[in-house]
Parts: structure tokens; sequence; C-alpha cells
């Protein structure tokens, strides 16, 4: 099975962990993933603040850049799947705006029939195209023992997107117990993660990640899985200031479910893209003997510096 | 039946410019005023109005308290609300019309949320790609510097795992894609 693949900004360095494991784990179903030639941001939940028809516009050239051959794009950010097949359904429902578009593409040598390709969450090509059964054939190494809670976020439901419940969806819980994983009831599964408001408010952010970590705890989860690049920033880089902001000690390492997929496919942490989560990962791994990267190990070996602590001149290097 | 905003006539009043500017916001003339929108937003305990109040506004040409209102801005796109709205009310994309407008008007106060928009697609206006540590720096460094302690170890927990860029990778056909975003802008422009 072929697709287009767009990977979006996030996959290139801060959700680098999310591609990797992306590209492991098609590999060893066989599915095959076309990036986009010089694909462009999806405008985020900014664009449309600013200048609609240019955030229309700038989703739409990488609608015009499928290659012909091909008539399904795959997402693995939740938010740029979300703008994509927004951008894509609106020019269908809405002709002026669709040749209001068109217009702007045209002025640079581009064009784009509405509707001609579909957009296709990861998740999704995951568990249709491929399917459960599938999938618990490819498994070598059950994750036996892992508790897992199943975060969706958002944008992979919602607004209508069709391929599971927009308000308690249950796709990727089943992808998990194939995969051998003890999935926990998770009331908030579909809860937002605060999106952009780390950046706006963070208290307003915190709170929202606070619930998300407060309901994975209440259901002993070792670890959440997710789906998204943005639930995966807030929920991991931010677990500290959420800990300081409320005085709690949480420490559930957040991972993308591509990342267990490989662990239970038999691949390597490095295949996984271990290592890179900000709340290390290694204690809950430990249940299911996950040799973790070197690095991971080094770190725990040494005493942390204190999080008030000025930067030091740590290089980054020195722990890679 | 798909109404959709049109250059034919000019909007006479600022809930028929609500409306105009945003594709399928016709839907919004069918608001019950059940406030279900409220009821699931995850920020609207933290907002100045509830979307249904908003709404309300709306309808009746508060053009400046609407657009004074922190509402918009607190809207994290989650779709909770368009998913459960009976009249199928676009209200996400309502959201982001009214920030267009107070950025238009130049009403809203608090400048954050709007400069955090505008900052994130002046590098993507730059460069094609979002550039997270420019973003970061750029954004922060002029808004509450201060405030912001706690965010230097998210960037450097961030940088030790290898997950911030240092120096951003522009696209190949940036000329391009900036010559399409001038021509949607125009477009935008002429309506």
């Amino acid at each position: 099975m072929r697709y287009a693949y767009y990977p979006g900004c996030s996959l290139e360095r801060s959700a680098a962990s999310y591609h990797v494991s992306a590209m492991a784990v098609a590999d060893k179903l066989g599915l095959v993933f076309q990036e986009l030639e010089d694909w462009n941001c999806c405008g985020a939940t900014e664009y449309f603040a600013i200048n609609k028809l240019a955030a229309y516009s700038l989703v739409a050239r990488n609608l015009a850049l499928v290659p012909k051959d091909l008539s399904e794009l795959a997402a693995p950010c939740s938010a740029c799947y979300v703008n994509l097949k927004k951008t894509n359904k609106h020019m269908v429902k809405y002709p002026r705006l669709a040749e209001q578009i068109n217009q702007a593409l045209m002025a640079g040598g581009l064009g784009y029939n509405p509707g001609r390709v579909q957009v296709r969450h990861l998740l999704d090509i995951i568990v249709n195209d491929v399917g459960y059964e599938t999938i618990e054939q490819s498994v070598v190494k059950p994750l036996r023992g892992l508790r897992v809670a199943p975060y969706y976020g958002c944008l992979i439901v919602r607004p209508g997107n069709g391929f599971d419940n927009a308000e308690y969806p249950m796709s990727m819980d089943r992808l998990l117990r194939a995969l051998g994983a003890e999935v926990v009831d998770y009331p908030l599964k579909a809860q937002c993660c605060g999106g952009h408001m780390t950046q706006i408010s963070d208290k307003v952010a915190y709170e929202l990640i606070r619930r998300l970590l407060q309901n994975a705890a209440e259901y002993h989860a070792d670890l959440i899985a997710c789906t998204c690049p943005m639930c995966q920033l807030n929920l991991d880089a931010y677990q500290g200031n959420v800990n300081r902001h409320f005085g709690t000690d949480y420490r559930i390492p957040i991972l993308y479910f591509t990342q267990l997929m490989a662990l239970a496919f038999g691949l390597s942490a490095k295949e996984a893209g271990l290592g890179s989560e900000i709340v290390s990962a290694q204690p809950a791994l430990a249940k299911i003997d996950v040799d973790m990267p070197k690095q991971e190990e080094e770190k725990k070996a040494k005493p942390r510096a204190s999080k008030e602590a000025l930067p030091m001149p740590a290089m980054p290097d020195e722990e890679a | 039946m798909a109404v959709e905003a049109g250059r034919s006539s000019s909007p006479s009043t600022f809930f028929e410019e609500v409306i105009a500017n945003t594709p399928g916001g016709e839907a919004l003339r069918l608001c019950l005023q059940c406030g279900t929108c409220g009821g699931s937003c995850p920020s609207g305990d933290d907002m100045d109005h509830t979307p249904r109040q908003i709404f309300a506004m709306v309808q009746a040409n508060m053009k400046d308290r609407v657009l004074r209102s922190n509402t918009p801005w607190y809207c994290v796109s989650c779709y909770y609300c368009v998913e459960r709205c009976p009249q199928e009310i676009p209200i996400t994309d309502l959201m982001y019309t009214l920030k267009r407008m107070a950025i238009a008007e130049g009403l809203y106060a608090d400048s954050d949320a709007p400069d955090w928009s505008q900052t994130f697609i002046g590098m993507v206006e730059q460069f094609g790609r979002s550039y997270e540590l420019g973003l970061a720096t750029r954004y922060h460094l002029t808004h509450h510097p201060l405030g912001k302690i706690g965010l230097g170890s998210f960037a450097l927990d961030m940088l030790r795992r290898d997950r911030l860029a240092l120096t951003p990778s522009p696209i190949k056909s940036i000329g391009q894609l900036r010559t399409i975003l001038n021509k949607a802008k125009e477009l935008e422009g002429a309506r």
C-alpha cells in the first residue's frame, strides 16, 4: 500500500521520534510513504487567525503537490491532518472559496482539484488499511503487563473526521491491545492538551495538562500513548512546569503509539526513536525489558542539575 | 444549501460581516443559545464571555465588546463545540474570523495571543516551515521575558534531547510559496 506522506514541521525535529518509529513500523507492515516534494508548513492553529485565504492557500499548496499517481495523503500530526482535511472539505463544499484558492495557487503555477486527494491520519491507515489482525500477527514481543493510557487528543477525531468516534474513540485502544498491552480506561482520552495555550496563557495550559496527567495517574497507567506531536510536547516537555506549578510529582512518560508498535514488533529502542522524551520512559519500559539507548542510562547515574539553576554550559553533545 | 462568503454585496452590519467572512457562517443565524458550546469548552472558565454569550453579542452587533473580549483568543481549536452544536455552526472558524477582525480593528488589548500568531506566521512566510527555536526566542524575548524563566529549563531539556533545530531549513520553492500567499492576500483584500 502506497501513500503520499506529509510529515509536517514537528516531525523534522521536535517529534523526530514519531517520524523514525512511524517509518520503521511502516517498513514492517509493507506500507510505503512517499514524502511530498518540498512541502510547506500547514499553518498550525495560527494562520487562520491572520488571513483566511492565505491560510487555505498555504495548506492547499501541499494538496496540490500530491503526485498524480497517488490519491491518498497520510499525515501523522493531528494538527496538520485537520488543516489538510478541512481545506480539502471546504474546497468541495464552497466552490467560490475553492476558485479563489486556485487563483492563488495558479500564481505559483499550481492547481488543485477539490476532493481529488483523500487525507488520512496515520492511525486510520494502520488500523483500517493494515488492520488489527495483521498487526497482532506482526507482534514478536508483546507489551505484556504494560499499562497504557490511550490519549487521542482533539484533532484526530474532530470535527467529525469520520474514522473513529469523535468523543470516545476506540481504535488506538484496540491497536494497543493487539500489541499485548493492558489498555486502561481513560475517560479524558479525547480532551484537549491545551494546544498553543502554553505560549499564550500558561496557567490555562497547565490546568488542561494536569487533568490529563491526573486522569492517567488515577488509572495507574505506566505511560500515555499519543497520536500528535503537539499533545506529546505539551504533556512531556511541560510536565516539569506543571509539577512546579501545582506542587505535584507526575512522572508519566509520553510516547507515540508508533513507538509502542515498534517495540512490540521487536525493533530496537533506537529504531523506536526512544531516548528523546523529556520524562524518561525507562522505568515504565523496564516492565517489558526494553534496552534503552545509552544516553538515558548515563543520565540516570548522573545527579540532575536543579531545574532552577542557571543554565550551565553543559554541551548537548556531552550526553549524546 | 451551501451558502458561502461572497463578494456580491458588502455586509451592512457586524453580524453580517462575521457571517460573510466565515465559510459556512450562515449557520450562525440558526443559533439557539443553548450553551452546549460553552459547556463543552476546555478553556471556557477563563474566557471573558462564553461562546454562547459571544454569539448573542455578535447577533446584537456589539462589535466593540466582542472584539475586545479574550474569548476568541482562548479558543484552543479543539472542535468539541463544533462536534456537539445541534445547529452545526462552525464555531471554531467563527472564532478565527473574530480573531482576524480583532487584529484588523486593533481592539484586543492583550497582544500576546495575536503576536504569537503573527510571529509564527512570520516564520512560515520567511522559511516555508516553522522553526521552533527562532520562533520561541523572537516571541519570548519580547513578551514578559522575566515571567518565562521556567521556559529556560524547557528549552534546555529540548536542546539536550536534540529536539530543537538551531538553524532554519527553508523550503526550496519559498519564492513560489510567497507568490501564492501574496496573491491570496491580494484576493482577500479585494473582497
